[in-house]
């Protein structure tokens, strides 16, 4: 190990220790010193991890590593534990055996439905892929899941996301239009105005058609054409930077989070 | 006081920047790392002097608020907890509001997770907002929890149908037919409005393929921003509105605080984001004027 490595290792530590102290000396609302001990700790450690994952914007490190390995394996036992008891003690062991749910304390639905050991027969196969010789069988088990998962998905997209939007997009060009008069005696820029209803459908029905006038490629981009298609790239484009200025606004949301806990909860710096 | 140090932080945050516009005129190249630095000092400057702004809701966040509202009292109304803590900043905020409002409204809640981490999530709501908040309401006639069930859409395709094949008991393992909130539930199709908050898969989409458009069920979905712009085009046919990001929860707080007094005094956690969020997208925005004037610039004296 390098020597600058083990000094900032040390420091690490040694800050890490400071901070327990000082969270557990600070702890309000605690019954005991063992709960403002535990208290402490948590707090200190959360923000631990939180400045470990933030240190990869310097460059990676092994503080970033232990922090990144750490929230996966936590994730994965959370999902499979949870999924354990709110799956298999949940839903399986209530119709299949009525000693498993004495076991486990919960009600028995009264019948054995054997049906129900199907599931957990295929979950078995899937593990087989672990198994060096018999990792084949769990192809089935896998078809099983893209079979079942294809033939559910696909007429929930074809109407959802095919016929509806299809259906979605026939709008009408003039909304509520009684004359050019009470139009423009009406003219606002409300988002309920009928100007702004009008302009929508408009830009939806012409975006949609020169979107797609976009993407046809039998005939050349030229003339008339070739507008359409310039003007469906600019919608496109518009949409990609809607969709890039959510994902900045999104992304600035987990660094505000976690800010927040940093010099609300750890530093408690706050000020108002 | 905190009114000089506004001035001065934001004095030194655009001081940077324009530093920094006039050496990427000269020529030279920025670490990226100063741009993360200017982000986190301008997004922890917000942070410190806790600087908000006035929010005002937009149609499609309206439309939410409004068919709430205009429910009667003892509607049913399901929340699906769909995401995890790394997604918690953003959504949390809209699912405890949509809590407050059917609370206040005196309707009746079902909560459940598509997603593991959603039940721990769930918890922490009905811990902090629902028996603090509404000490009154009784778990089993005002609310219950029906915590995660694995089978991504699969759990939707059956509760459209059948709660109870799904759901024959609720996370505490009590007996779904025992629970009051169900004796007129028999499936999702019964619920007056859905509330999915989430943005991953599964997530609001799957909720609307597998219950919104084929039960007829009136949505409101709760979106990170990543994924908001993907679900826009279902509204408003297959969805009633929608709250989009932060700023539509911002929006969602604002309007349940104007409506109902009682929530002045509780945190309203996407409205003191938004002052952050402001002040790190002027940076970001600055940042892209700067390159844009420096690209122009080179391309200007590479012609010349």
């Amino acid at each position: 190990m390098r020597k600058s490595t083990m000094i900032v290792t040390l420091v690490v530590v040694l800050l890490f220790i400071a901070s327990w102290i000082f969270k557990t000396m600070t702890a309000p609302e605690v019954d005991s010193t063992f709960d403002a001990l535990t208290q402490g700790f948590l707090v200190t450690f959360a923000a631990f991890l939180t400045l470990a994952i933030m240190s990869f914007l310097y460059q990676d490190n092994p503080f970033y590593k232990f922090a990144e390995h750490l929230y996966v394996g936590v994730s994965a036992a959370y999902a499979m534990t949870l999924g354990f008891w709110s799956t298999l003690v949940g839903n399986l062991f209530p119709r299949v055996s009525e000693t498993l749910c004495g076991w486990f304390q919960v009600e028995f639905s009264g019948q054995h439905d054997w049906q129900f050991l199907i599931p957990p027969i295929l979950g078995i196969l899937l593990l087989m892929r672990l198994s060096p010789k018999g990792g084949w069988i769990s192809r089935w088990a896998l078809a099983f899941i893209v079979g079942t998962t294809a033939g559910l998905n696909l007429p929930r997209f074809l109407r959802s996301d095919f016929i509806e939007q299809i259906s979605g997009t026939f709008l009408p060009l003039l909304v509520d239009w009684e004359g050019f008069g009470h139009f423009f005696s009406n003219l606002s820029l409300s988002a309920s105005g009928q100007f702004v209803a009008i302009l929508s459908n408009f830009v939806i029905v012409s975006g949609v058609i020169c979107g797609l006038i976009y993407f046809f490629f039998s005939k050349e981009h030229k003339g008339a054409f070739g507008s359409a298609s310039r003007y469906g790239i600019w919608i496109l484009m518009i949409t990609f930077g809607a969709s890039f200025g959510y994902t900045v606004m999104g992304r600035i949301s987990l660094l505000v989070g976690r800010l927040t806990f940093l010099m609300d909860d750890w530093l408690g710096i706050i000020s108002g | 006081m905190s009114g000089i140090g506004v001035y001065i932080s934001l004095f030194l945050i655009f001081g940077g920047l324009v530093t920094i516009l006039v050496y990427s005129i000269k020529g030279r190249d920025v670490d990226r790392r100063i741009i993360f630095a200017f982000v986190f000092f301008a997004t922890a400057t917000a942070i410190y002097y806790n600087i908000e702004f006035k929010e005002t809701p937009t149609t499609i966040v309206k439309n939410v608020f409004d068919r709430l509202e205009s429910l009667p009292e003892g509607s049913k109304v399901l929340i699906s907890f769909d995401f995890d803590p790394a997604m918690k900043p953003e959504v949390f905020p809209m699912a405890n509001a949509f809590v407050r409002h059917s609370l206040v409204k005196k309707h009746k809640l079902y909560l459940m997770s598509l997603w593991p981490q959603g039940q721990a999530l769930m918890t922490e709501t009905i811990e902090d907002v629902i028996k603090v908040e509404f000490p009154e309401v009784v778990y089993g006639e005002d609310y219950v929890m029906l915590g995660y069930k694995a089978g991504n859409e699969g759990v939707l395709n059956v509760i459209i149908t059948n709660f109870r094949k799904m759901y024959p008991s609720d996370a505490h393992n009590t007996n779904i037919d025992s629970i009051p909130l169900f004796d007129d539930v028999k499936s999702a199709a019964d619920m007056d409005i859905i509330f999915p908050i989430g943005g991953g898969k599964p997530g609001p989409k799957e909720w609307i393929l597998f219950v919104g458009d084929p039960g007829q069920v009136p949505m409101a979905p709760g979106l990170a921003a990543v994924v908001a712009p993907l679900i826009y085009p279902y509204y408003p046919r297959q969805v009633i509105g929608l709250l989009g990001g932060v700023k539509g929860a911002a929006e969602y707080e604002s309007v349940l605080r104007s409506k109902y007094p009682r929530f002045q005094d509780v945190p309203a956690p996407a409205l003191s984001m938004m002052g952050p969020q402001t002040l790190a997208h002027i940076v970001i925005l600055s940042f892209i004027v700067i390159g844009n004037i420096t690209f122009f610039m080179k391309r200007k004296k590479a012609n010349a």
